[in-house]
């Protein structure tokens, strides 16, 4: 069954969402407007827009905002004229009055993430959005690191809980091919009519278009990438890769391909620090199962402390750390340097 | 008021009720049986299955699974009653301990008394009739904050809670918000911060971690540093006078003001909160630093109490 009468999958863009991490949160009111500009005019349905650690990140353990996420919400309601906006919320870090605000600035979708095991937390969220008539996207984080079973079991409490699709999300750009596959098929045998499925990938073993076309085989009806893989660790799946594979595969994504091809090569590329890239740290975020966000600041508190990034990371790893512990971070790069 | 002996002299403790017969009353009965200013003698549930009231029964209190009508009834009334129920309840049972001039220590959510933190500001609130203990993550975080806004301005403060699944009940989990804005008030009017954020999460690793909390304070450029490190010393030995398993795991770390993202210059503060295992396992130190500054809390009262009594 396709998404819409239109087409087979929905994507929804990340860059100005996950790509906060990759810029350390410092977008301008211009850099959304370029982005979203081109990236409707290029015919992507949904563009996502918040701090990186969604509403409510801006803090010490996450960066500070340089403009306030609102302002950039209303920035690209303001812009796009057939793409509807979306932000990202954490429950425990942002609350329900960040989720009234944005409604009131004119985003139409509310995605709200937890830890694959953690989907409890979000009941509360999940009804406020629905009761303010946003459609509702659910994140279960860190995918990788429960099998089928488990992370299906979560997704029916999001459903149960008014999350119209449920996302399994490969926050550490671990998961290979038919993980991505067995893990989306049983979300979309336990969630039936209740609810869609969608897949986030990441770049971090280099699978974001390969993983992102099996979850679509699989029965995915929602994917999400980045223009330019903006995002975080080695970045997102390529939105611009990802529907010209779709074109080749007969997947209807309703992305003009080659406007999205220059769209990332002439708008969104100059918006971004350098590119992202799958270099050490970002290949360890993947082999050891770490959380991609984690990229940044990994890489400061080694440059702070003078110790090994890639130790900092291993090291996140065998704590399992999960999403939004950053701060954790420092404290083992200060163990590390006291060694 | 109960007289009991003990080593040839006449003690006297106030006497405690424990209202909540899941993990926390539990917890917080072992604590108390400990106490030298303390006697519980009730644990009231709603469950006569409930394990909590099996071990009181055990322990020699008189433990009832018919609420706290019965209780509220009897002729001989608690001194003290530990709240370990929800807010809801809570709401319900404050005015009718009030009313009968039962002093109450909540450990919910519900927030209807002042906030207190023993290490801070116990001494302002010992005639209170309902004191608020806030929540897991403010016992543990705000005596920092504290510790720094008393040596340097604090415009900022900002911490991060994380904590075991298995430890967190699904009161939490049904209203997560209310962790997070009782959480920020705290901050702000006890811990001295003109602006607070707090953060929680849930980390299910196996074998589960122990509590960990992270403290970020903005500070003035030129802020003593050592004067700060001193405090937030001074104060950690505090609350690990009455939470054991309290401690520093790294010195403070202090930055100086980032252009970009990291923003205004920081000390941040790294702690780890051990529970004791009297009947929680010790990784979930989120809930014994509740049952010990409910602990804490109690003796304070208790000695109010007692002293009345003497004088009257």
């Amino acid at each position: 069954m396709p998404y819409s009468a239109d087409l087979d999958v929905r994507v929804t863009d990340s860059s100005l969402r996950d790509g906060s991490h990759a810029k350390q949160h410092r977008f301008t009111v211009a850099d959304v407007r370029s982005v979203v500009g081109a990236l409707d005019a290029a015919g992507v349905p949904v563009i996502e827009v918040s701090h990186g650690d969604g509403l409510g990140g801006s803090s010490f353990n996450y960066g500070f905002s340089r403009t306030p996420e609102q302002e950039l919400i209303r920035a690209a309601v303001e812009t796009a004229r057939r793409a509807r906006i979306a932000f990202l919320m954490l429950p425990g870090l942002g609350v329900l009055d960040d989720i009234r605000e944005a409604a009131g600035n004119g985003a139409a979708i509310c995605r709200i993430a937890t830890h694959c095991t953690e989907a409890d937390i979000a009941v509360q969220h999940f009804g406020l959005a629905r009761d303010l008539g946003l459609e509702t996207v659910g994140f279960l984080m860190m995918a990788h690191s429960r099998p089928p079973e488990v992370l299906a079991a979560q997704a029916r409490i999001m459903a149960d809980a008014g999350c119209q699709c449920v996302y399994v999300v490969d926050s550490a750009g671990a998961l290979i091919l038919e993980q991505t596959g067995d893990r989306v098929a049983a979300l979309v045998a336990e969630l039936g009519s209740d609810a869609q499925v969608g897949f986030h990938g990441h770049e971090n073993l280099g699978l974001g278009v390969a993983n992102s076309v099996v979850a679509v085989r699989a029965g995915a009806l929602q994917i999400d990438g980045s223009t330019r893989r903006f995002g975080a660790g080695a970045g997102n799946t390529p939105v611009e890769a990802f529907a010209a594979v779709a074109e080749k595969l007969g997947i209807r994504t309703g992305i003009d391909v080659p406007k999205i091809i220059d769209a990332a090569e002439d708008v969104v590329r100059p918006v971004m620090d350098g590119e992202c890239l799958l270099d050490r740290l970002s290949l360890t975020m993947g082999y050891a199962g770490v959380y991609s966000s984690f990229l940044k600041h990994a890489d400061r508190q080694a440059a702070r402390y003078g110790v090994s990034g890639t130790e900092i990371l291993l090291e996140a790893g065998r704590r399992n750390l999960v999403g939004g512990q950053e701060d954790q971070l420092i404290e083992i790069a200060v163990a590390l340097a006291e060694k | 008021m109960r007289v009991s002996e003990g080593e040839g002299e006449t003690v006297s403790k106030a006497t405690a009720a424990i209202v909540g017969s899941g993990n926390i009353g539990t917890d917080l009965m072992y604590k108390l049986l400990r106490s030298a200013s303390i006697e519980p003698r009730w644990m009231v549930g709603i469950d006569p299955a409930s394990p909590g009231l099996k071990r009181a029964a055990a322990e020699g209190l008189d433990a009832s699974a018919e609420g706290v009508e019965r209780l509220l009834a009897r002729r001989e009334r608690p001194d003290l009653v530990f709240e370990a129920t929800s807010a809801r309840v809570h709401r319900e049972n404050a005015p009718r301990y009030e009313a009968l001039g039962i002093r109450a220590v909540d450990l919910t959510p519900a927030a209807l008394g002042p906030a207190v933190v023993p290490a801070v500001n116990l001494g302002a609130h010992l005639d209170a009739p309902n004191v608020s203990l806030i929540t897991c993550g403010g016992q543990a975080t705000i005596p920092i904050v504290h510790a720094v806004s008393r040596v340097a301005e604090v415009a900022y403060a900002e911490i991060v809670a994380s904590v075991a699944s298995p430890s967190a009940g699904p009161g939490t989990r049904a209203n997560i918000d209310e962790f997070t804005i009782a959480t920020r008030r705290g901050i702000e009017r006890i811990g001295g911060a003109v602006r607070g954020k707090a953060i929680i999460i849930l980390n299910p690793a196996e074998p589960p971690m122990i509590m960990r909390d992270t403290v970020f304070c903005a500070i003035p450029a030129g802020a003593d540093r050592e004067a700060i490190t001193a405090s937030i010393k001074e104060v950690a030995a505090e609350v690990a006078s009455y939470v054991p398993g309290y401690r520093l795991r790294a010195a403070p770390q202090f930055d100086d003001p980032a252009p970009g993202s990291d923003g205004p210059a920081r000390v941040a503060v790294f702690l780890e909160v051990e529970g004791a295992g009297d009947y929680l396992p010790p990784y979930s130190g989120n809930l014994d630093i509740m049952t010990a500054a409910a602990t804490r809390v109690g003796e304070g009262f208790a000695r109010r109490v007692l002293a009345r009594r003497a004088t009257a």
